[in-house]
């Protein structure tokens, strides 16, 4: 058995960061707090750089219960990055909090728990992972102890409460039925059970990874937390998360048996109910964030395309983390735009371009990225998902994805069309009043969103 | 040199939103300077082709599934890239007096110039694919940002409708991708050994997919409903790039991709493309004998001219026919691709200068134009007529070739088919004749005083395109020497 900890060296990097950084915390003058913030992302970004080196190596499994393969290197990565960016974010918004040091420490946690969900190869760290991923998630959005907040965080709790038990009844039931919780012996032990018994444990535990994904059923908190809680929590939920769930719902997708129920199936159902769910409620939104919220949701119900055809096409594994990556970036841009405004109602946007032309040319090339236009990011990404999943035997999934993408066009153009109105709203703020650190970052990850798009072969080859 | 010419406008463009604020003029011949100069690199690239696929790039870009940037010109893109190149210099010159968000218009044109003609040149389908897609939301930002009327709607409309044709496309390049063996997106490689040869069901769904795509690109009855709002409402720059460029795009793609790449599934659904075409030529025509609205029924007379390139293309798919026949119906049809650029180019920005005079565009409140703007008149008059295919123009030479090919292709369906469509020649002849007669002829109409004669920069713009349409018309050889050879081979790669 390997026991190496030096193959978990990215998360105790960050680790260290959130440990040292809730210690001086402590220690710390109200004004000088955002040292810890340095602390952090100096921590992430010793992570990312371990990461790096870690993808060079072979693949291997840590503990028995820690998978290291790209899966995972991808998922760190991705998952270290953007963290790194919500923190610079947050760093603007919270600046001088009384809580500061922990709202960066809370980041930093919850993002750990999301890798560690993205790389558990074991059912009982994966339950772990989950609670840890969740619960400075819950915080965070009541983290302003206002009313909005607090009724966000009670939803967000209940939801992750209720969905938890149930995954943790799935597991249990997995348990007993596959006398093993880690992923490759049940691969062998579910495939005597029962296949009713084995039927319900999966069903229960990939509610709770719906939950982590936003994809329906689970997608009932995204909308209200994201409305809710503060708009640097809001793109840290909606887009961190789900990097981890996607992981976790690919691994788990790998193993499930051929039994009573047709997964690749019912998978392939769910995706298109999300992404068809997703866009239908986001056409009427006039608040923006509500609106990113469902766009979030139906980006959720692309992504379970490439885990309903996991092992079914060569695509389907680099379909889901470009994908993946891509859809973080891409919603990270959207977000930082709305921190940088700080504006929420969709006719508060009119004349963004006037007053702040590089910034509404980030919002438009992060929107159309989402839409998937060439040549952006997220447009490889559709390409391969669309690729495995006709590849996959699943062209009408295709078809589902490509109506609900032509679509999603409609509402992310009622965002657009106002930014361009010669006339300035009289909500929108002053060309000074924009915070300029959430701008340069809307900036650099809309051109980052392109330059992936184009470089997407250099990125696929590793 | 080919990906120079592509980029340039781009560069351009960039360099407009960077640099230090210019004054509105300054800007505007800016963007005539990069205009002239990527015509100069065109005319270049022309002179020294020498048959084949010519000035060729091929680099490496998404290699994990085989996408590449790789860019040609041959004699069915040469001509297209040169036409591109003329419009969009015509479109810089008419835009010259130009006054609102000057700098953003001129980007946003010259990005369109990168995309038009990179999507002419690419030879790689994801790369054919992202310029398609690019041009979308390029005219999309057009016709919302300078249009006029209910032009934020047309927008709209034209962007979902030509957004979900482009993704019916990218589902039928994804089957093509998967089809061949080994997976590429790579156009040279597939056309030279078609993929789905064995499986005629999934070669003939993923022929509906890449042909609904380019279809609603053409766009053919009945999916044309997006054209004429679309048209009406965008500025008169936007719809002659709209009509004379991105029209083209879809009909390119029949004899670029679906032809050689499906020419089986192509042969057997020939009738249908032929059907297609018949229809959108004479719906187009009767639509645009009822129109009131000048711009719209310039706009439905599109739809009839790109019906006769369907009809040409499909006449080419029947095997039966006559080897020189389809020849000649593929040349006929991508002459008519340059020559209707050329004309309706210049027929949308007349209506422009209209428009910009009696700020309408309807033909009943005009009349008598002949007295108050001859020079306007005149070039009506020569545009009309060289749409409606007058021998000695360039509209006659392509539409003789397609009638030729369809009918000498000996195939009975064929035959009938292309003297139905000749109806459409008719009709088209008597709708100009009315609008001659009602805008031109006559006693003065209610908005007639306003309207004073063409100026300078309009007269610069539009005069060469009719000119280069009277050239094609006297002397074709130039543009046939070049297009031929490429029909030849289109037509012998169909009929494999």
């Amino acid at each position: 058995m390997n026991e190496n900890p030096v193959d978990l060296l990215p998360e105790l990097c960050v680790l260290a960061g959130a440990v040292i950084g809730l210690l001086s915390g402590l220690f710390l003058p109200r004004a000088r707090q955002w040292v810890v913030a340095v602390i952090g992302a100096a921590g992430l970004v010793a992570g990312i750089g371990a990461a790096g080196v870690a993808a060079t190596r072979p693949d291997t499994m840590a503990f028995d219960a820690f998978v290291i393969d790209p899966i995972t290197h991808v998922s760190r990565i991705a998952v270290f990055a953007a963290t790194l960016l919500i923190l610079g974010l947050a760093a603007g918004a919270v600046r001088a909090h009384p809580r500061e040091s922990e709202f960066y420490v809370l980041i930093l946690l919850a993002a750990l728990g999301t890798v560690a969900f993205a790389a558990a190869g074991d059912l009982l760290v994966l339950m772990a992972a989950y609670l840890l991923a969740s619960i400075p998630g819950y915080a965070l959005a009541g983290f302003g102890k206002d009313a909005a907040g607090t009724e966000a965080a009670l939803k967000y709790y209940l939801m992750g409460a209720l969905l938890g038990i149930v995954m943790l009844s799935g597991v249990t039931l997995l348990y007993g039925l596959g006398r093993a919780t880690s992923y490759e012996m049940l691969r062998d032990g579910l495939s005597g059970a029962p296949a009713g018994a084995v039927a319900v444990g999966v069903v229960a535990l990939l509610a709770g990874l719906a939950f982590k994904a936003g994809a329906v059923p689970g997608h009932f908190w995204v909308p209200d937390v994201t409305e809710g809680a503060s708009p640097v929590v809001a793109t840290f939920v909606t887009t961190v998360p789900k990097i981890g769930a996607f992981a976790a719902l690919y691994r788990i997708a790998g193993v499930l048996p051929r039994g009573a129920v047709d997964w690749p199936l019912l998978i392939a159902i769910v995706a298109a109910a999300t992404m068809t769910l997703g866009n239908l409620a986001a056409f009427a939104q006039d608040n923006v964030r509500r609106l990113l919220a469902y766009s979030t949701i139906s980006q959720a119900g692309y992504l379970l395309v490439p885990v309903a055809v996991a092992g079914r096409s060569d695509l389907a594994q680099p379909a889901l983390l470009f994908y993946v990556g891509a859809y973080a970036l891409t919603n990270l841009g959207s977000f930082a735009v709305v921190v940088a405004v700080g504006r929420d109602r969709l006719a508060d946007y009119a004349g963004l371009a006037r007053r702040a032309p590089l910034l509404a040319l980030s919002l438009v090339i992060c929107l159309l990225g989402l839409v998937g236009t060439p040549p952006t990011a997220v447009f490889a990404g559709k390409l391969l998902m669309f690729g495995a999943a006709v590849d996959g035997r699943y062209t009408w999934l295709a078809v589902v994805a490509v109506v609900n993408s032509v679509a999603s066009v409609f509402y992310y153009l009622r965002w657009i069309v106002p930014v361009f109105e010669t006339a300035p709203g009289p909500h929108l703020p002053e060309a000074g009043e924009l915070l300029r650190g959430a701008a340069m970052i809307a900036v650099g990850t809309a051109v980052a969103t392109l330059a992936l798009g184009i470089g997407s072969g250099v990125a696929l080859a590793t | 040199m080919l990906t120079l010419v592509i980029f340039l406008p781009l560069a351009v463009a960039l360099g407009l939103l960077v640099l230090p604020r210019l004054r509105d003029t300054a800007v505007i011949w800016v963007w005539i300077g990069a205009c002239v100069v990527d015509l100069a690199l065109v005319v270049a690239i022309w002179v020294g082709y020498d048959g084949g696929i010519g000035y060729e790039t091929d680099v490496r870009w998404i290699p994990s599934v085989r996408a590449g940037y790789h860019v040609g010109v041959d004699g069915l893109s040469l001509p297209l890239l040169a036409l591109t190149a003329v419009l969009f210099l015509a479109c810089a010159v008419f835009s010259l007096r130009q006054t609102r968000r000057v700098r953003a218009f001129a980007a946003l044109f010259l990005f369109l110039q990168t995309v038009c003609l990179g999507l002419f040149a690419a030879l790689d389908l994801l790369l054919f694919f992202v310029f398609f897609d690019l041009s979308i939301v390029g005219m999309y930002f057009v016709i919302a940002g300078w249009g006029h009327g209910d032009n934020v709607r047309s927008a709209l409309k034209f962007f979902l409708y030509t957004f979900l044709g482009s993704l019916v496309l990218l589902l039928g390049f994804i089957g093509l991708y998967l089809g061949a063996e080994p997976h590429t997106f790579d156009m040279a490689d597939l056309t030279r050994t078609p993929p789905l040869n064995g499986s005629p069901g999934l070669a003939a769904l993923v022929l509906l997919a890449v042909g609904v795509g380019l279809a609603i690109k053409t766009p053919t009855v009945p999916v044309h409903t997006w054209l004429p709002p679309a048209h009406t409402d965008a500025p008169a720059a936007g719809s002659a790039i709209l009509a004379g460029v991105m029209l083209k795009m879809g009909t390119y793609g029949f004899v670029r991709i679906a032809m050689p790449m499906l020419p089986e599934p192509w042969r057997r659904y020939a009738w249908v493309v032929i059907v297609v075409g018949v229809v959108s030529v004479l719906y187009g025509a009767l639509v645009a004998l009822a129109q009131d609205n000048l711009k719209r029924l310039i706009a439905y007379t599109s739809v009839n001219h790109m019906g006769y390139i369907v009809l040409a293309v499909g006449a080419a798919g029947l095997a039966a026919g006559d080897v020189d026949a389809r020849r000649l119906a593929v040349t006929g049809a991508v002459t008519q691709m340059v020559s209707h650029g050329l004309i309706t180019g210049a027929l949308f920005l007349l209506c422009g200068v209209l428009n910009d005079r009696g700020h309408s565009y309807d033909m009943d409140r005009y009349g008598g134009l002949a007295r108050v703007a001859p020079v306007f008149a005149a070039l009506t008059v020569v545009g009309a007529f060289a749409s409606l295919g007058l021998p000695g123009l360039s509209g006659f030479i392509a539409e003789f070739q397609i009638f030729t090919g369809a009918i000498g292709s000996g195939t009975g369906a064929a035959a009938s088919a292309a003297a139905v469509a000749i109806l459409g020649i008719l009709i088209t002849a008597a709708l100009f004749l009315r609008v001659l007669h009602r805008v031109l002829l006559g006693g003065p109409g209610e908005l007639t005083g306003g309207v004073t004669d063409v100026r300078g920069s309009e007269l610069a713009a539009i005069a060469p395109l009719l000119a280069a349409s009277l050239v094609i018309g006297i002397a074709p050889r130039f543009l046939l020497d070049v297009i031929e050879p490429a029909s030849a081979a289109v037509v012998s790669l169909v009929a494999r």
